[in-house]
């Protein structure tokens, strides 16, 4: 079974989306150009998700890769009401007062958010009453707390993370009359979704990470080539910090149990996440609404099954670490991925890939032998390898499905193998997620004019 | 570093082999404060400067020296043999398509090979062979061709087996060709030091030159070069020689009255590298493959390997710019698919270690081909320019033959494929020369078979029927820049892709021809003829006949409306031009010659026209769109358009009349066909051009007319044994030596020029006499197909070449016209060739290496298909030019 490339690149490009901050008077003001984003799925259906949106009741954008386990209801959740979560977090008293006037009057709402999707990226119809009126709920506890405080960026994410995360975890106790939504309720608590999202404000990038998804910025430097600049923390158990973290919250007695086969418990492999009610319920909370629950729910053996040594929940949080960065006019784009990037490339090379993509293929770096020792053969694989690049280049004209077709289809020389991609492409089903992950990337570039 | 370091190394050579040298660069070095301030001062004035010290340069001016011409400065801007001549490969190769580029290519390396003798200048010269490989069949064709062509010239050459080639040069890999070619006698030079070597015997002989100096215009006075600026002061002088290679485009426009030289320059890449383990030895071979794009020599003990791309970078469109030729940059990406190429034929370099890529420009002109001569606006503005990338190959030869130019008035072999006035101002623009250059450079590699275009500054000279015509399937071939239709495609034929499918074998348009050819001697066919170039000559008194009747060999004081075939020839009798003269009335005069006549012509009538203000001379090309009408229904086509008798008694052949067509009046119909068919041209005013067009065609209808092309008129002229000028006839060809000495009035009663020469050849007998060859046993439909320039043979010697060649369709068979010299056994002297001389032979043409019998005619087979139409005359002259 072989694909064609044009098989291949219908593939690779269905769920390829780019936006371009629109322009005025010819000129971008924004710090932020525009970006590609696109996912490739290994599950199916695939558990990624994305959101891009710009807030417009204040300044600035909204960009998340949202990467869920155990089914896709709770990152499918999470994209969908993060970035309201954090809009609000982030307006001020007076609009928040404004906004809830006109729910109360009945007025039309002003618009929070410009959402930037893709035909494929959806929003739940059946939920949005449900979800809304936990959103209000939280803004009119901001009303109510009128700190009067201008309101901090790192605060307002982490207030938001937590916030959603707490949301998910009442709603699937309280229950909802309709079955329907009773059910998604707890498929969204009981399934877990790791966050990273950026929050773009003119120089201020502000990334706020949960989980073992990353964000990855694309430095240029003065000789033109390209450097990875990490702005976020993995949560997993190669991060020694979270693992000292996780121990410092149990009990010694639990040390030995807590990270086993380097995971959460010997089972989960992001140590912070939304949802996995699992992780963070007593033992009895777990088991009282799994009884009173839907009989799908009770006939989910992933959901009955206790983690072994759970004695002092949570053991995870939806909290987010936050990292603010002042952009430099070296600082060229971010890239959003999920792990499923992560894991198939290293940093330095996601980095050059997209740099050498944006900027073009001519200034691509010319190859001088200079001092050098080459030979005609060296220079000959070098200038083979270069031209591949380049040829794979001009197939895609998006960012992500660039890197996303590196990913996928590198071989050992970091080239583009297209017997390779046809294969990686053409695995059935249910071998695919054996060879790869769900991968989700957005590159977002920024505006070196303004910055 | 390479080339620095060569450059060193002849600097050290030139000095002390050239003490009396006044150069600038000398009191530089001087660290005297004494020392003067300022170089030697440039001289008032001299006969003869030339701008360039590169190898055109230092060529010109050594075979001017060596002529007897001393009062000769040569100006350098920058140092000699710094430019394109500094960065050549010094490859001096001999396998020349050209019959002229081979002699030129030929004398250069012998030129070279006694130079350090001469000179004690080290050249670096070194025999070392050349071998071209073949990876196809039709490559390994052009290459027999080639042979063929080196052979007869006395260059030993063979075509050898992939075998062979391997135990001439053991790094080939040649698992992939077919065959090669051998020239044992090609040789490797450093060019810089052959440049610096002419130079130093130029200086020997008094010739100064001038370094570090730049001629920033020439001045022309009354249509002659007065002098040269330069930034160190002005130089009277005679003679202009611009040979500033990729600088003379620019050169040639800085003065008031620009010349012309279309050339423009690309990037040219070559690799050097460290010797091999086992260094390679100096006497290995160079390579080409031309399949592969690339040529290989040995560079000190390692390899020397550049090529021609298909995506070659043209530069300095815009015209000089601040970047030096040495800081260009080297492009590694660029040169990708040419290392590909140089590992796939020789593997075991893959472990070779690079010392260099080498970004050196060359000069490409418009058409390929090299370009000498005098400009047409300015007399003693001589140019010899454009080398494309064969700069040493040909610098020798042809820096000898602008010398005999300009010191005899012309040179000793015929260069008019090389010659500036083949250009005119329409090849000069900036964009058109960008585009061509990109297609000309990959073209040097490009396997060439016959009848191949241009394809890119097209559609500039168009007639206004154009689009009618390309609407109706009309295929197009370019002509001085005019599009000019070869065949009508029929509707409906799937040979759409015809351009595609081009071989050296029997082409896809054989039928189509074939047709049109039938429809010319069966109905009436219409070919659009606009291109040729057309002139009127009229005076108030007779002095526009008294100089036509000096300047042309045949009698044109003829009744008004008569048509006369003659020679335009110079002092040797040889044609400078061949055209058909109508005489409109007692005092004007309508001439018609090839498409490419139009400045060479030109220029020949402004230097030899009494400056009078009674005469004029006009260029009327673009006020006429030509109609030929071809066939025995022409005649009645023309008389039921017009109303008027065309038959024979009332428009006798060779007669000119201006008349109505349609509605259309003013019409010039000329009762030619340049065929030898009957019919008529019809000169239309451009704007009654449509209207005519259409009325012919629905008048046609009924007689069975169609659209005919240039191959068909070409089979027609050819099996009729017309010459044309450009192609069978030349500056080296007489009447005389080609049946014509009836267009020949040696009695006219008065002199013209070439008369003398004539009347000698009459006296003497001629040595060379223009034949028609009938192919015996050749299959058109298997055989490879001459085309021209294949050798002849007559009772198993050499005695010529042919210079056209056409399929008769009415003979069934192919026919080639060319020249039979008689060439002494012992001396290699010329002799007379007589009437018996060529009836008494048995004649062989070698088309790419394999002989087919022909049978040898001195008249054609026109009885059989024309009958004579005026008692005197017969149309026996054509001078159809493609």
């Amino acid at each position: 079974f072989y694909l064609t490339p044009p098989q291949v690149n219908s593939i690779l490009k269905a769920n390829e989306y780019s936006f371009k901050v629109p322009e005025f008077d010819g000129k971008n003001v924004s710090s932020v150009l525009g970006f590609d984003s696109n996912q490739l799925p290994a599950n199916a259906p695939i558990e990624d998700r994305r959101s891009a949106a710009t807030c417009l009741q204040t300044r600035g954008m909204l960009l998340g890769v949202f990467d869920g386990h155990a089914g896709c209801a709770c990152a499918q959740a999470v994209s969908e009401r993060l970035f309201y979560y954090i809009a609000v977090s982030l307006l001020p008293h007076e609009t928040l007062l404004e906004i809830e006037n006109a729910v109360e009057s009945g007025r039309a709402l002003l618009p929070i958010l410009q959402w930037h999707k893709h035909p494929n990226d959806y929003f739940s119809k059946e939920a949005s009453k449900l979800y809304f009126n936990s959103l209000r709920t939280y803004w009119q506890e901001l009303i109510d707390l009128n700190s009067g405080e201008t309101t901090d960026v790192r605060e307002a994410l982490i207030n938001a993370f937590k916030r959603l995360d707490n949301d998910i975890s009442l709603e699937a106790q309280v229950g909802d009359p309709n079955s329907f939504l009773n059910y998604l309720v707890l498929r969204v608590a009981f399934s877990g979704a790791t966050a990273c999202v950026a929050h773009v404000d003119g120089v201020d990038l502000h990334i706020a990470n949960t989980g073992d998804s990353r964000a990855m910025l694309g430095v240029q430097e003065e000789d033109g080539s390209w450097s990875a600049v990490t702005l976020s923390y993995d949560h997993n158990a190669q991060n020694e910090n979270e693992v000292e973290r996780v121990k410092m919250e149990h009990p010694k007695s639990e040390e030995k149990s807590l990270v086993k086969q380097d995971r959460l418990l010997g089972l989960l492999m992001p140590f912070r996440a939304f949802g996995d009610v699992k992780f963070k319920w007593s033992i009895e909370l777990q088991k009282r609404v799994i009884e009173s629950g839907p009989d799908q729910l009770n006939d989910n053996e992933y959901t009955k099954f206790i983690p072994p040594n759970y004695h002092t929940p949570p053991y995870l949080t939806a909290e987010p670490e936050v990292i603010h960065h002042k952009l430099r006019p070296q600082d060229k784009f971010l890239i959003l991925a999920t792990d499923g990037l992560w894991e198939t490339m290293h940093r330095q090379d996601v980095v050059r890939i997209v740099g050498e993509y944006l900027t073009g293929v001519h200034h691509q770096q010319p190859i001088a032998v200079g001092g050098y020792k080459v030979t005609l053969g060296q220079m000959h694989g070098l200038l083979t390898e270069r031209r591949a690049r380049i040829s794979s280049v001009f197939e895609d004209q998006n960012a992500a499905t660039h890197l996303i077709r590196h990913a996928v289809g590198n071989n050992e020389f970091g080239t583009v193998d297209h017997e390779r991609l046809s294969k990686m492409l053409s695995l059935p089903e249910e071998l695919a997620r054996m060879y790869r992950d769900d991968i989700t990337i957005i590159v977002v570039q920024f505006n070196s004019h303004v910055i | 570093a390479a080339g620095m370091f060569l450059r060193l190394l002849s600097d050290v050579q030139w000095r002390a082999a050239n003490p009396k040298w006044r150069g600038v660069t000398s009191s530089r070095r001087s660290t005297s404060t004494t020392a003067e301030p300022h170089p030697v001062s440039l001289p008032a004035q001299a006969q003869v400067v030339i701008c360039g010290g590169g190898i055109t340069g230092t060529s010109v001016a050594y075979h001017l020296s060596k002529m007897g011409w001393k009062d000769i400065v040569l100006i350098e801007q920058g140092r000699l043999a710094a430019g394109s001549t500094r960065f050549c490969a010094g490859i001096v190769s001999t396998a020349r398509p050209l019959s002229i580029e081979l002699k030129m290519a030929h004398y250069s390396n012998k030129l070279y090979q006694q130079l350090e003798q001469e000179t004690g200048v080290q050249t670096g010269y070194t025999k070392t062979g050349s071998i071209s490989l073949a990876q196809t069949q039709d490559r390994l064709i052009s290459l027999k061709r080639i042979a063929a062509s080196l052979n007869v010239t006395g260059i030993p050459c063979e075509i050898i087996t992939p075998k062979q080639a391997v135990q001439l040069h053991p790094l080939i890999n040649i698992h992939d060709l077919v065959g090669a070619m051998y020239v044992p006698e090609d040789a490797l030079v450093s060019s810089a030091n052959v440049s610096l070597a002419l130079a130093t015997a130029a200086s020997r002989n008094g010739v100064q030159i001038h370094e570090r100096t730049s001629v920033s215009h020439v001045t022309v006075q009354r249509g002659r070069v007065t002098g040269v600026e330069t930034d160190r002061g002005r130089i009277q002088c005679q003679y202009f020689v611009n040979c500033a290679g990729q600088w003379a485009y620019e050169l040639g426009h800085s003065g008031e009255e620009p010349v012309h030289i279309p050339l423009h320059a690309c990037e040219h890449f070559y690799l050097l590298t460290h010797p091999l383990k086992e260094p390679l030895s100096s006497s290995l071979p160079t390579v080409v493959d031309p399949d592969g794009r690339i040529y290989i020599r040995n560079w000190q003990g390692g390899i020397l390997s550049g090529g021609f791309e298909k995506n070659p970078k043209p530069l300095f469109t815009e015209g000089r710019n601040q970047l030096e030729i040495q800081n260009l940059q080297e492009d590694w990406d660029h040169f990708g698919p040419l290392l590909s190429s140089l590992l796939r034929r020789m593997p075991g370099l893959e472990a070779l270690q690079i010392m260099q890529l080498v970004n050196c420009p060359e000069a490409f002109t418009a058409d390929m081909r090299c370009i000498m001569g005098e400009s047409p606006t300015a007399r003693g503005y001589f140019v010899l320019a454009g080398m494309n990338s064969a700069g040493i190959s040909y610098g020798g030869g042809a820096g000898k033959y602008l010398a005999e130019w300009i010191v005899n008035g012309y040179p000793s072999e015929n260069v008019w494929p090389l010659d500036l006035k083949r250009f005119g101002t329409l090849q000069s623009s900036r964009t058109f020369l960008r585009h061509r250059v990109m297609e000309v450079m990959p073209l040097m590699y490009d396997l060439k078979v016959p009848r191949w275009d241009f394809q890119t500054g097209r559609q500039l000279r168009t007639s206004p029927l154009y689009d009618r015509l390309d609407a109706q399937g009309a295929r197009w071939m370019e002509k001085h820049g005019f599009e000019r239709v070869k065949y009508f495609v029929p509707p409906g034929s799937d040979l759409l892709d015809l351009d595609h499918s081009k071989t050296f074998y029997k082409p896809d348009w054989f039928d189509i021809v074939g047709a049109e050819v039938k429809c010319c001697k069966e109905a009436v066919c219409v070919i659009d003829m606009s291109s040729f170039t057309k002139f009127e000559i009229s005076s108030t008194g007779d002095e526009a006949l008294e100089s036509l009747q000096y300047l042309f060999s045949n009698d044109l004081d003829v009744p008004v409306g008569h048509v006369v075939h003659t020679g335009m020839l110079n002092e040797k009798g040889g044609y400078e031009n061949d055209c058909s003269i109508a005489r409109l009335s007692k005092r004007s005069f309508f001439m018609i010659s090839p498409t490419d006549q139009q400045v060479h012509c030109w220029t020949w009538l402004k230097n030899h026209l009494p400056d009078d203000s009674n005469l004029t001379l006009e260029d009327v090309t673009w006020k006429y769109t030509a109609l030929n009408l071809i066939g025995p229904r022409a005649v009645d086509v023309l008389s039921e358009l017009s109303y008027a008798p065309m038959t024979a008694e009332h428009f006798p052949s060779l007669f000119c009349k201006e008349m109505s067509v349609g509605y259309a009046n003013g019409i010039r119909v000329m009762s030619i066909t340049h065929t030898g068919e009957p019919g008529f041209v019809l000169y239309i005013p451009i704007e009654y051009a449509l209207h005519v067009y259409n009325e012919v065609m629905n008048m046609g209808q009924k007689y069975g007319i169609r659209n005919a092309g240039y191959y068909a008129l070409r089979s027609l002229r050819i099996e009729k044994f017309f010459a044309f000028w450009g192609q069978d006839l030349d500056a080296f060809t007489t009447p005389m030596e080609c049946g014509r000495e009836f267009q020949v009035k040696l009695d006219k009663g008065m002199e013209f020029v070439g008369q003398e020469a004539l009347l000698e050849q009459k006296q003497n007998g001629v040595c060379k006499r223009f034949t028609m060859f009938i192919l015996e046993d050749h299959d058109t439909d298997m055989d490879v197909w001459p085309w021209w320039g294949e050798p002849i043979f007559r009772n198993g010697r050499y005695v010529g070449k042919t210079t056209s060649s056409a399929y008769s369709y009415t003979l069934e068979r192919h026919v080639c016209l060319g020249f039979v010299h008689n060439f002494d056994e012992k001396t290699g002297e010329e002799l007379v060739v007589t009437t018996d001389f060529i009836n008494q032979g048995e004649y062989e043409i070698d088309i790419a290496g394999q002989r087919f019998q022909a049978k040898a005619k001195l008249y054609p087979f026109s009885s059989l298909f024309t009958q004579r139409r005026r008692k005197d005359e017969v149309e026996l002259s054509g001078y159809q030019r493609e």
